[in-house]
Order: C-alpha cells, then sequence, then structure tokens
C-alpha cells in the first residue's frame, strides 16, 4: 500500500542516482588506494570520455553495442527468461551479416546490401536461442544453462570457421577475409562531413540509429503489442498466462527469438561499423555486460539507453585512464563490477531509508502549506 | 466500550494506544484492547480493517509507531518474533509455516534444538509432544513427514510449535479456512481445552458463526480502527455484520425458485491424473442447466481445483468427455482455455492472486486478460489502449469496483475490489457458462453480498453455473444442486432445500447419510 503513495520518479530517478553515486564514492576508495587522487581520475574519465569528439565517438559507440545487447537481455527478462546467451547469439549474428558482406559486399548496391545483412544478423541471432527456447517451453530445460551452453557452442563453431572456411589462404590470424567496402556502414564523421561539418575520426557509425530506432520499437512491442502483453503475463505470472489461453512454449520461442534478433544486431556495430572482417572473439563481454545494462535500465527501453551511456562511459573512460595513469587495464572491469554491485546487488538497500526520507519531508511540505494557507 | 471491565479481571494482553502507519495508509488508529486471562478472545473484520496488522505488531513482525503493549501487566517491548516468544506469545498463521519434508517432530524443534546434538532434543520433543497430546487432544503422527498429512493436521502442529515453545497466549489467524466442519469442530474443543488449562487464544476470523460458536468476548475492528467490545453472549451474528460493516448487512441471499432448461455442461467419466501419478479426478460425471446453480462442497485438495482446470481447458484432458455448449471435447481433440472461452464460457478462478490477475499488471491491462486477443481491443500491431481503458473505467463503475482507477495496479486493491474485477470482466463478456470458484475468498462481507447477487442474476439469467466452494454456507445459500467431492469422486448428490451443515460435514469426509443413500438408490431404480 506504501508504494501508492511515492511517485514514480522516486525509483526511477532519485534511487539509481544515489547508488551510483555511491559506486562512484566506492571506487574513489579504490583510486585512493592505487595512489590516484579520485578527483583527477574522474576528471580524465570524464575528459576522455566526453572531452572532444574523438573520446565522444567512442562513447557512443560503445553505447550503440550495449543497448543491443541491454535489450536482448530486457525483452527476455519480461518474459521471466534469463538470457544468458546474449554473448553466443551477438557472435552468430556476426557470422550471418558477415557471410552477407563476404559473399554479396560489392555485388550489389549498399541500398540493397544492407536490408540483407540486418536480416540475416537478426536471424541468426534470432535462430541461435531457437533450441534453448524449445527445450524451455516444451522440455522445461532451464534457460540459463541452456543458452550458457550455446555460448560455448557459437564459440566452437565460430572457431571452426574461422579457421577453416573463412580465413583467407595464407593469413595468420584468426578472422575473416575484410568486407568490400561497398558493405561498410557510414561512419559518423563521415556523415557529418558530408554536411559540411568536421569531426574527429572514431568508429561511431550509423548503426546508434538503428539502436534508438530498436529502443522504441521495443518499447511499443512489449506496451503496447498484445505479444508484449503476453510475454508480460507470462513472465509475471505463469498460471495466470495460461488461465487467459497463452501457450507458454509459444510465447517464450517468441520472447527468446526477439532477445535473438536485438543480440544480433550487435553484429550491425561492431563488425559491419568498425571491424569490416569476422574476427574470433568479436563479442568480447559485450553481450555479458548486457546483463548488467539490462538491470541497471530497469529492463526498460530508455532506462537501457542511461544505462548504455553509462557502461559506454566507463569503457572508454577507463581505456584513457589506463593511458593517462599507467593503471591496470582492469580498473574498467573493477569499475563496471562497482556499479553492478551498487545498482544491482544492492538495489533494495538504499529503497527504504530513501522511502522514509521521501514520506518525513512530503509530510512536513504539507503541513507546511496547511499552515500558511 | 460495554466489556472493557476496568482492571478487575486479570489481562493476558493489554494494548494502549497502539497506532501505526504504512506511508499514507493509517492501518492502526490508537487501538485499545483488553484480552482477559484464559479468555478465548475473537477479532472480527473485513479485509483491511487492521486485524492482520495488529497482530504482527503483537507477534513483533512490525513495530507500532505509538502506544504500548502490556503482557501480563508488564509493559513488553516486543521488537521481533523472539521477543514475543520470549513473552510467552505463539501464533499459528493462515498459512502454514511448515517445512513439508520434514516429520512433525522435527518441524516443532525447528529452531529450537537446544543443544548440538539432534537425539536429544528429539527425545525431549517426543515427551513433551505425547504430554501435550494427552491433555490437549492434540494427537498427531510424529514421524511422517508433514506433506503426507491432512491440513488439520498440519494445523495442529502449528499449534503445537506454538506450546512447545511455551506459549501463554495462542494467537490462531483464520484458522478454519482450510477445515471441514468436523475438523473446526476438533479445533474448538482443543482450543477449549487450552482454555481450561489457563491459556489464552486470540481467534482471528471472518465467520461470524464460529466467532459466536467458540469465543467468550469479541472485539470487531473497522477501517483501522477498533469500534466495539463486547461479550460473545450478549451478541448476534446481524450485530456483529452490522458492527464489522458499519450498515445493515443482508446474510440471507434472497432468491427465486430456479428454473433449469436444456444441459449446457455435460461431463462424463471424467478422470485425470496429476503429473506424479496421483488419481485426481475419479470418473466424475455432472450435468448443469440452464438457469441453475450446482455447487460443488468439499474440503479444499479433493478435486475441485483440478475439476475447474480440466473444465476450463487449462489441464488437458486424459479420459472422458466434456461437453460444454454443444461442443464436445475428448482427449483425442483437446482445447486450450482461448478456446473454452470461445464456447461461451467464463471462468472465474478459485485463486485470484495465481490466476485471475497478474499483481502488477494495470488494472485495464488484468480485465483483458484472456480476451486480449478480441478485435475491440485490438489494432492490427499494436493494442487499442485508449478503447481498453475506456471499458475497464465503465466497467468499473458499472460494478462498482473502487478505486475507479484503471492505471492503478492492481496490487493496490483490496482483495474484494480484486474479485470485482475479474468477475466483472468474465460477467461482462456474457457466458452462456460460468464456472465460479471460491468466489469470496478473502473478500469483505459487504462486497459478498454483492458477488452473491451477481452469481443468482447470472442464474436467473438463464446461464449454467457451476461454483465450487468450501465454505458451506456459501454452498448452501446459492447453489439448487449440491453436489460433494471426496478424494476425485463425486460421493453425492442432493438439492439444496434438503442439505444441512451436518449432512454435508459427514458427506465431505465421505460418510453418506441415510437420507442421502436413500435418495441416491432412488434415483438408481
Amino acid at each position: 500500500m506504501s508504494q501508492a503513495r511515492i511517485p514514480g520518479w522516486i525509483y526511477v530517478v532519485v534511487i539509481p542516482l544515489i547508488n551510483i553515486f555511491l559506486a562512484a564514492l566506492a571506487a574513489a576508495f579504490v583510486f585512493w588506494y592505487i595512489d590516484v587522487s579520485p578527483i583527477e581520475a574522474v576528471v580524465a574519465m570524464a575528459r576522455g570520455a566526453f572531452g572532444d569528439s574523438y573520446g565522444l565517438g567512442y562513447t557512443l559507440y560503445y553505447t550503440t553495442s550495449f543497448i543491443f545487447t541491454g535489450l536482448a537481455v530486457a525483452v527476455a527478462f519480461h518474459c521471466g527468461l534469463f538470457n544468458i546467451g546474449v554473448e553466443g547469439q551477438a557472435y552468430m549474428g556476426a557470422l550471418g551479416l558477415g557471410l552477407v558482406c563476404l559473399y554479396l559486399g560489392g555485388k550489389i548496391p549498399f541500398i540493397l546490401l544492407l536490408p540483407l545483412s540486418i536480416t540475416a544478423a537478426g536471424l541468426f541471432g534470432g535462430l541461435w536461442t531457437l533450441i534453448p527456447a524449445w527445450l524451455q517451453g516444451y522440455r522445461g530445460s532451464h534457460i540459463v544453462i541452456t543458452t550458457i551452453m550455446f555460448n560455448f557452442i557459437a564459440t566452437a563453431v565460430m572457431s571452426y570457421l574461422l579457421v577453416e572456411v573463412l580465413k583467407p589462404k595464407g593469413s595468420m590470424s584468426v578472422e575473416s577475409a575484410v568486407f568490400d567496402p561497398a558493405s561498410w556502414l557510414p561512419k559518423m564523421y563521415e556523415v557529418f562531413a558530408y554536411f559540411g561539418f568536421s569531426i574527429l575520426r572514431s568508429p561511431l557509425n550509423v548503426s546508434i540509429f538503428w539502436a534508438l530506432l530498436c529502443t522504441v520499437a521495443v518499447y511499443f512491442f512489449i506496451w503496447r503489442s498484445r505479444w508484449g502483453y503476453e510475454i508480460r503475463a507470462l513472465g509475471q505470472n505463469a498460471s495466470a498466462a495460461e488461465y487467459a489461453g497463452i501457450s507458454p512454449g509459444r510465447t517464450i520461442i517468441m520472447a527468446m527469438m526477439v532477445s535473438g534478433i536485438l543480440a544480433g544486431f550487435f553484429a550491425l556495430n561492431v563488425v559491419q561499423g568498425e571491424a569490416h572482417q569476422i574476427k574470433f572473439g568479436l563479442v568480447n563481454g559485450m553481450g555479458f555486460t548486457g546483463i548488467a545494462v539490462a538491470l541497471m535500465g530497469r529492463n526498460h527501453p530508455f532506462g537501457i539507453v542511461l544505462a548504455s551511456l553509462l557502461f559506454g562511459f566507463l569503457y572508454q573512460g577507463g581505456s584513457e585512464l589506463q593511458f593517462e595513469y599507467g593503471v591496470d587495464p582492469r580498473i574498467i572491469i573493477i569499475l563496471q563490477g562497482l556499479v553492478i554491485l551498487f545498482s544491482g546487488a544492492l538495489e533494495h538497500m538504499m529503497k527504504h531509508p530513501i522511502e522514509r526520507a521521501y514520506l518525513a519531508l512530503s509530510q512536513k511540505f504539507q503541513q507546511q502549506t496547511v499552515a500558511e494557507g | 466500550m460495554t466489556a472493557q471491565t476496568a482492571g478487575t479481571a486479570q489481562l493476558a494482553i493489554e494494548l494502549r494506544g497502539i497506532d501505526k502507519r504504512f506511508g499514507a495508509v493509517h492501518a492502526n488508529k490508537y487501538i485499545d484492547l483488553q484480552v482477559e486471562k484464559g479468555t478465548i478472545h475473537g477479532i472480527v473484520g473485513e479485509n483491511g480493517a487492521g486485524k492482520s496488522t495488529l497482530m504482527s505488531i503483537i507477534y513483533g513482525f512490525y513495530e507500532a509507531d505509538e502506544g504500548q503493549i502490556y503482557i501480563d501487566g508488564q509493559q513488553t517491548r516486543i521488537s521481533d518474533s523472539k521477543a514475543a516468544i520470549g513473552a510467552g506469545i505463539g501464533m499459528v498463521h493462515q498459512h502454514f509455516m511448515l517445512i513439508q519434508n520434514f516429520t512433525a517432530l522435527e518441524n516443532v524443534i525447528l529452531g529450537a534444538e537446544g543443544s548440538m546434538l539432534l537425539n536429544v532434543s528429539m527425545a525431549k520433543a517426543r515427551a513433551e509432544l505425547e504430554r501435550l497430546a494427552r491433555e490437549y487432544g492434540l494427537d498427531v503422527p510424529l514421524d511422517i513427514p508433514v506433506e503426507r498429512l491432512s491440513v488439520g493436521l498440519q494445523q495442529r502442529i502449528e499449534i503445537l510449535k506454538a506450546l512447545y515453545r511455551g506459549a501463554r497466549i495462542l494467537i490462531l489467524d483464520e484458522p478454519t479456512g482450510v477445515l471441514t466442519p468436523q475438523e473446526t469442530e476438533h479445533l474448538f474443543k482443543v482450543l477449549a481445552a487450552l482454555k481450561e488449562q489457563g491459556t489464552t487464544v486470540m481467534l482471528i476470523t471472518h465467520k461470524l458463526q464460529e466467532i459466536m460458536a467458540a469465543t467468550d468476548n469479541v472485539s470487531v475492528m473497522r477501517r483501522g480502527e477498533m469500534v466495539a467490545h463486547v461479550v460473545t453472549s450478549e451478541t448476534s451474528r446481524e450485530q456483529l455484520a452490522e458492527l464489522m460493516v458499519g450498515r445493515k448487512v443482508l446474510l440471507q441471499v434472497d432468491k427465486g425458485e430456479a428454473n433449469p432448461g436444456k444441459v449446457l455442461l455435460q461431463v462424463d467419466k471424467l478422470s485425470w491424473r496429476d503429473p506424479s501419478g496421483v488419481l485426481r479426478l475419479d470418473n466424475v460425471n455432472l450435468t448443469v442447466r440452464a438457469g441453475e446453480i450446482v455447487g460443488i462442497a468439499g474440503v479444499s485438495g479433493n478435486g475441485q481445483s483440478e475439476l475447474l482446470d480440466v473444465l476450463s481447458g487449462i489441464r488437458p484432458l486424459q479420459q472422458g468427455s466434456i461437453t460444454l455448449n454443444g461442443h464436445q471435447i475428448t482427449n483425442l481433440e483437446p482445447v486450450n482455455p482461448a478456446q473454452v472461452r470461445q464456447y461461451k464460457v467464463g471462468h472465474i478462478p478459485e485463486d485470484r492472486h495465481k490466476m485471475g490477475l497478474i499483481n502488477s499488471f494495470a488494472a485495464d491491462e488484468a480485465f483483458v486478460l484472456g480476451y486480449h486477443r478480441k478485435a475491440e481491443y485490438n489494432h492490427r500491431l499494436m493494442t487499442k489502449r485508449e478503447a481498453i481503458t475506456a471499458d475497464c473505467a465503465e466497467k468499473m463503475h458499472k460494478w462498482d469496483v473502487r478505486p475507479q482507477d484503471p492505471a492503478l495496479k492492481t496490487a493496490n486493491f483490496s482483495g474484494g475490489n480484486q474479485q470485482k474485477l475479474v468477475i466483472a470482466r468474465e460477467m461482462e463478456q456474457n457466458p452462456d457458462i460460468l464456472l465460479v470458484g471460491q468466489p469470496t475468498r478473502g473478500v469483505d462481507i459487504g462486497a459478498i453480498e454483492a458477488i452473491h447477487q451477481q452469481i443468482i442474476g447470472m442464474r436467473d439469467a438463464d446461464k449454467a453455473v457451476l461454483l465450487v466452494s468450501v465454505e458451506l454456507e456459501e454452498i448452501m445459500s446459492l447453489a439448487d444442486r449440491i453436489l460433494v467431492m471426496f478424494d476425485g469422486k463425486i460421493v453425492g448428490e442432493i438439492p439444496a432445500q434438503m442439505a444441512t451443515e451436518t449432512m454435508l460435514g459427514l458427506m465431505m469426509a465421505n460418510i453418506l447419510p441415510d437420507e442421502v443413500r436413500q435418495l441416491q438408490s432412488g434415483a438408481q431404480s
């Protein structure tokens, strides 16, 4: 009952901000311990991440990746499923996209190739969820276990394909040939240059628009479509969903497919936008970070964009820190870990004190207005 | 404040000015209460009147914002349940707190092991429990896992747990909800024996006839306030109901003669096994005609839930056949709940939290559950949000669901209003057959009256109504024919006007009274 009286922005804005502040405070101790001034570190990170169009470009490039993987985790989560397999699904998405770009790049116009590469990325990522989703929906195998296993299978499949099939003859590194430049996604600095603005070169590319479009689409899918309704119903109360005639198996497969499709889109940014070739281990943990992003963004698409921005900042700012202070690159992982700890695991630590503080304040305010009136 | 004698009798519990707020909700408003030692004291009130909050304060789940608690005349601070146990208070919750795969003995000593070696405390507990069993008639098999015991026995274990911990004041929260009339009677005997030995019992319930049967004094709560303290022998059910609701209440349902028409629901030789292989429905045959209410009585867990689930398509049909509104369903042509709805079957599920609603959904989203695919609620891709909200708002107004806010989360409605929302949803679709499970479970008296009227209204509109309820009173006042289920079988059928509570109680324990036997042999010949 008490929750009805506390406005939503307390939970959506105030509590996350306080949690992040606490994480920053804990991080300050870490910096202090390794003899780096916390203030200087924050300044260095902020300058590195937002200081110029180069840093900002990198930050937004990472942000784009996290939006895709975060949305993927969130969609499954609304169905009550913990999709740990975003890592593998993104990897498979890269395969689908890569095949299109390798074999059709330069042969058909970009405007025809792009829909194909988007479809292939989504389709490969989506289909990679099919077996785990079917096993969960119709056989009750736990999706967490099966998607983890499918991450390993994805790695094995990709290693085989890269070494035996896709690697150009004579090449030493485990990666495919570079795609025909005609298939590359335009970089943002190129787009800006086209309109006469000059910004520094960075990997940021037009896939960020697709990411934002997906964000809006996910919002409508989850909250405004009957499929989203069924997904949420099943995720919140499985027996009520069955009562309502919602087939759990079909709904689980649908939710996981959408999740996998979003995970597959990751390849647009990293492969078609930046690397222009399929590389071994190209997802590099970003799929797992998507879990933290979704958690922080409270599984809401717009929250996920903000959380992605935060993680983009941590990635880019953290690597800047390495340059300036020569600290161990794993400092990024520590910072991420602290953010996840405070806003995920300890999410409810600050909930009650803040609720109480809000109620006390609002009561005082009411009394004042009554007294004045 | 008639019955509150000024401190002459010894008081087991005295509350002075207990006040508790949850945010803006004022759950308990300066409650004063005196419970005399060695009495059975009833606390009645509608859902949300603050009974549970008050008991939680006494048992240390919450601490009061203001006020004092006196136990045996001593001011006592009860900061947690450990302190409550220390002060000699024991509580039997509505939902049992037992570990299902432990034995009674293991459950009783849980948290009170007392020594490093289990067998020492087990031996001590066994001796103590045997003594308690002798003194109060609290016999339970000590060495069988709790999951294999009946609900009545599980409740006894809960009472034993409290007594073993030295409780001199025993609080029972809605203890009879899951018991047969005979088990209830036994429970009241146990309580009387406890009272004889000087234990004080507080009985929280919404069943007025139990208050009348078992208590010495009764306190009535309404909207967080204590509105009256009365001596049970000086009051009546009608007076208590009026005190609880704040206005006169019709306890008897007004209904005319049934006028049964053609058979709309027919069940033939229906059997059903659960996944672990237990036969839950055993050769069930029944018919429900248009314009009649067929009630299914029985202790909960005797197959009624499974029957409703199979009829509504939630569980697959295995054996036998069902005819719904002319559509025959067999195991060769399985159906799902969505199809069953298309046969114009409405289903008010037994448990609105488990099935009927989704707590985190807004009222308007919950209002279309099961009907969310209907064209009137959907564009091609997106849902018609405005249409859904408008429809829900209109029906909330018509059915007097309060607060009338379609955007409010269903969890934030009171039990009665949640149930009204479910009933409105199912009845507004104008089904021909209505399956109703426990329509008034956890619903306050004022709303019960309205819900009963609506169910009878459906009957009078020539619908076939199948009513499952464990409340005998409800079955007897609503149904035109009563079937009794025991262990998955229908063990007897009687017309409602012939049924008495004792007769049904016996049938619920699978003992057929002579009248019923004659009736059935008459029907067969």
